[in-house]
C-alpha cells in the first residue's frame, strides 16, 4: 500500500478549526443563562451550546430516535461530508441507506459532546466573560456531563423517550452512563468496546498523551490561541502514541510488517524507513488539522474519570438495578484497549440485576478501531438486535409511520 | 429404587409439532409456565429459547461456543457468552422462574455444584441428558468392547466434549442425595418421544435413550 507522509498546515487549519469551535456548520442549539449545564465539578456552565447532525425523520409518536455518541475524537458528523477535513463521516459503515442504523428507519443524532472542538461549548469555544478563548478556564468535564448536555438537547427537541442509544469506546461510556443516569428515557442500547470505568492502563496511556501536548513550547500552558500558536507536534505525537493502542500487533503486522516506506535499504538516519513509521506520522499531523489540543485534554480526563460503579457505592450492579432498557454489549476479540474481560463484568453486573442483555465477541485481529470498520459481523448483531427491539417496541418493521 | 415420582408428559406437548422444533424442546417447552421468565444454559444456536419466546416466556440464553452466541445474539435473542461451570456463579439467588440445562450437564466440569446452582438461581430447573444406561449403549460396551457411539452421541471418546456421563438411576440418586424434589420425569425414546407408560425406573434406565427432568428444591428435611 501507498502511505502518504503530509506536513501539517497548522496555520490555514488553525483557522477553519477554530471557526468551527464557534460558528459550525451544524445546526446549534443554544442553552441561555437560565439553562446552565450543572457539571460535575460543582460549576453551572452557562451559557452554552450543542451542536448536532441529525438524519431521517422523527416518526409521528416519537418513538424512533437513535441517539449516537461519539467517541474521543470523533463527533457529529456521524454520515456527512466532514466540513474540515472534507472526508466521509466518522461512521457511515454503520449509519446509512441499508446500513444497521437505516435513516430510512430511523431519527438519528448525533452531538458534539460539551468540552469538544466542533460546535459544543469546549476550551477552544469563546468565553462571552472575557471574549477570549476559554483554554484552560473552561471547567473540568466529565462523562456524566456529556449525557447531562445530550438530555438537555433531546429536551430541546421534544424527544422523551430515545429507541436506542449506541456508541463504542468513549461513546459507549455516553451509553452506559445513559442507562445509569436516565433509564426509563432509553428502550435499548448498543454498547460496543467500552467499558464501566477507565483502565489503570488508560489513564497512563492517556496521562502519557497529555504531557506530550503539554511538553509543546506551543502549548503556553494552554494560552495558545492568544499566541497564535498550536502544540501541533504534541498533539501530533499523543495522537501517534494513541494510536497504536486502537490497533493490535497482528494488525500492524498484516498491515505493515517491516516494509520499508519508498526505499528499498535503511537510511541510517531517523528518518520513516519504515512504512509504520510514515502511517503513523501521518496519522499524527492529519488529526492536529482537525482537532484542537486542549479539547484532547479534556476529552481524554473525562474518561479518566469514569467509573459508574464509583457513584452506587462501588457496587456495578446498583447502577442497573430494575433496568428495563435492553441492552446488547460487543466486544472485539483483539481489542487491547477495551478489551473482552471488561465487557464481561458489565454482563455480570447486569444478569445480577436482571437485566435484557445480549453479550457478543467478535473475533478480528484488527483491534480497538475494529468498530468503526467494516466487520459484517458485527453488523448482523447491530442489525438483529435493533430489529428485535423495534419489535418488542412496536416500530412497524422501522418503517416511518 | 428411589422415592422419586413418575409423571406422565402433559397430552398437548406437541401442539407445535410440525414447525421444526425437536421433540425434546417441545417437551421442555411444555414444562413452563406462560409468563415465567427462563434462563437457557448451553443454549446453542437458540432453538430452545426462539420456541419459548414464541410462546411468551422472556428468555435469556449463556452459550459456551461464540459462534453459538453470535448467531443467537443475530436473531435477536438475549445470549451472552459464558460457561455453565464458571458464570453462574455470577446470577443471584432467585433470579429466574426455570433455569434449564438442555444436553450439556454431561459436557460440565462439574455437575452437582451446576445442578446446585441451577436450583439456586431459578425456582425450578429442566435438565435434560442422554442416558447412558440406555440399552444399545450398554450392548456397544458388553459386546463390542469399545465405548458407545450412537447417531445422538456421535463423538469418539478422545474428542467428545461429554466429560460425565450418567444413567437415568445415576441422575435420580444425585437428585435425592442433594435433597431436590423431582415434580416431573419424562425418559424419551430413540426419536426423542416420550416412553407413555409408567414403568419402573429400572425400565427407564434401559429403555430410555435420553431423560428429562422437571426439579425444584425439596422442602428441607428436619
Amino acid at each position: 500500500m501507498k502511505v502518504v507522509t503530509s506536513k501539517p498546515s497548522p496555520t490555514i487549519a488553525a483557522d477553519e478549526r477554530s471557526h468551527e469551535a464557534d460558528h459550525p456548520t451544524s445546526p446549534v442549539a443554544q442553552f441561555g443563562a437560565d439553562q446552565p449545564l450543572k457539571l460535575d465539578c460543582g460549576i453551572d456552565l452557562s451559557p452554552f451550546q450543542i451542536a448536532y447532525q441529525t438524519y431521517g425523520e422523527l416518526n409521528a409518536d416519537r418513538s424512533n430516535a437513535i441517539l449516537v455518541c461519539h467517541a474521543l475524537t470523533g463527533d457529529q458528523h456521524v454520515a456527512n461530508i466532514h466540513p474540515v477535513t472534507g472526508k466521509p463521516g466518522w461512521w457511515e459503515t454503520l449509519v446509512g441507506a441499508g446500513r444497521p442504523l437505516d435513516p430510512g428507519r430511523y431519527f438519528i443524532i448525533c452531538s458534539n459532546v460539551i468540552g469538544g472542538c466542533m460546535g459544543s461549548t469546549g476550551p477552544a469555544s469563546i468565553n462571552p466573560a472575557t471574549g477570549k478563548v476559554w483554554g484552560l478556564d473552561f471547567p473540568i468535564i466529565t462523562i456524566p456531563d456529556m449525557v447531562r448536555a445530550q438530555a438537555m438537547l433531546l429536551d430541546r427537541l421534544g424527544i422523551e423517550t430515545l429507541f436506542a442509544v449506541v456508541g463504542g469506546s468513549m461513546g459507549g461510556m455516553q451509553v452506559l452512563q445513559w442507562t445509569a443516569a436516565y433509564p426509563a428515557r432509553v428502550f435499548s442500547v448498543l454498547a460496543i468496546a467500552c467499558s464501566t470505568r477507565h483502565s489503570a492502563q488508560n489513564i497512563a496511556f492517556h496521562e502519557l498523551g497529555r504531557q506530550a501536548v503539554m511538553a509543546d513550547p506551543d502549548w503556553h500552558g494552554g494560552r495558545y490561541a492568544e499566541e497564535g500558536t498550536h502544540p501541533h507536534r504534541g498533539l501530533a505525537v499523543a495522537r501517534m502514541a494513541a494510536h497504536i493502542t486502537y490497533l493490535s500487533d497482528a494488525a500492524l503486522h498484516r498491515k505493515f510488517g517491516r516494509r520499508m516506506q519508498d526505499r528499498d535499504l535503511p537510511t541510517f538516519s531517523f528518518d520513516a524507513d519504515f512504512q509504520v513509521e510514515s502511517y503513523l506520522r501521518y496519522q499524527g499531523s492529519s488529526f492536529v488539522e482537525r482537532f484542537d489540543s486542549n479539547s484532547y485534554l479534556y476529552l481524554t480526563r473525562a474518561m479518566d474519570y469514569f467509573d459508574i460503579a464509583a457513584d452506587h457505592d462501588g457496587v456495578l450492579a446498583a447502577a442497573f438495578r430494575g433496568i428495563k432498557t435492553r441492552f446488547c454489549v460487543v466486544s472485539f476479540t483483539s481489542d487491547w484497549l477495551f478489551p473482552t474481560s471488561e465487557s464481561r463484568a458489565l454482563v455480570h453486573a447486569l444478569n445480577a440485576s436482571g437485566a435484557r442483555v445480549s453479550f457478543a465477541e467478535i473475533e478480528t485481529d484488527r483491534g480497538h478501531d475494529a468498530f468503526l470498520l467494516e466487520v459484517p459481523e458485527f453488523f448482523d448483531i447491530a442489525r438483529a438486535f435493533l430489529q428485535s427491539a423495534g419489535k418488542a417496541r412496536g416500530l412497524n418493521d422501522g418503517r416511518l409511520a | 429404587m428411589s422415592g422419586q415420582q413418575q409423571v406422565l408428559p402433559l397430552g398437548d406437548w406437541a401442539a407445535d409439532a410440525g414447525k421444526n422444533y425437536r421433540a425434546d424442546h417441545l417437551l421442555v417447552a411444555g414444562m413452563v409456565e406462560r409468563g415465567s421468565k427462563v434462563l437457557d444454559v448451553g443454549c446453542g444456536e437458540g432453538d430452545l429459547l426462539q420456541l419459548l419466546e414464541s410462546r411468551g416466556i422472556d428468555g435469556r440464553g449463556i452459550e459456551l461456543s461464540r459462534e453459538g452466541v453470535n448467531r443467537c445474539v443475530a436473531k435477536g435473542l438475549a445470549v451472552v457468552q459464558g460457561d455453565a461451570d464458571t458464570d453462574l456463579v455470577n446470577y443471584p439467588d432467585d433470579a429466574f422462574d426455570y433455569v434449564i440445562l438442555s444436553q450439556t450437564l454431561q459436557a460440565t466440569r462439574q455437575p452437582k455444584t451446576v445442578l446446585e446452582n441451577l436450583l439456586r438461581i431459578g425456582r425450578r430447573a429442566i435438565v435434560s441428558f442422554p442416558n447412558f444406561g440406555f440399552w444399545r449403549l450398554r450392548l456397544q460396551l458388553l459386546i463390542g468392547g469399545h465405548m458407545p457411539r450412537t447417531d445422538n452421541l456421535p463423538a469418539t471418546w478422545y474428542d467428545t466434549p461429554n466429560i460425565h456421563f450418567c444413567t437415568i438411576k445415576d441422575f435420580v440418586q444425585l437428585c435425592d442425595e442433594i435433597n431436590v424434589k423431582m415434580e416431573r420425569a419424562v425418559a424419551l425414546d430413540l426419536y426423542g418421544r416420550p416412553l407413555r407408560l409408567i414403568a419402573p425406573w429400572w425400565f427407564w434406565n434401559m429403555f430410555g435413550e435420553q431423560g428429562v427432568f422437571l426439579l425444584s428444591r425439596a422442602e428441607k428435611a428436619k
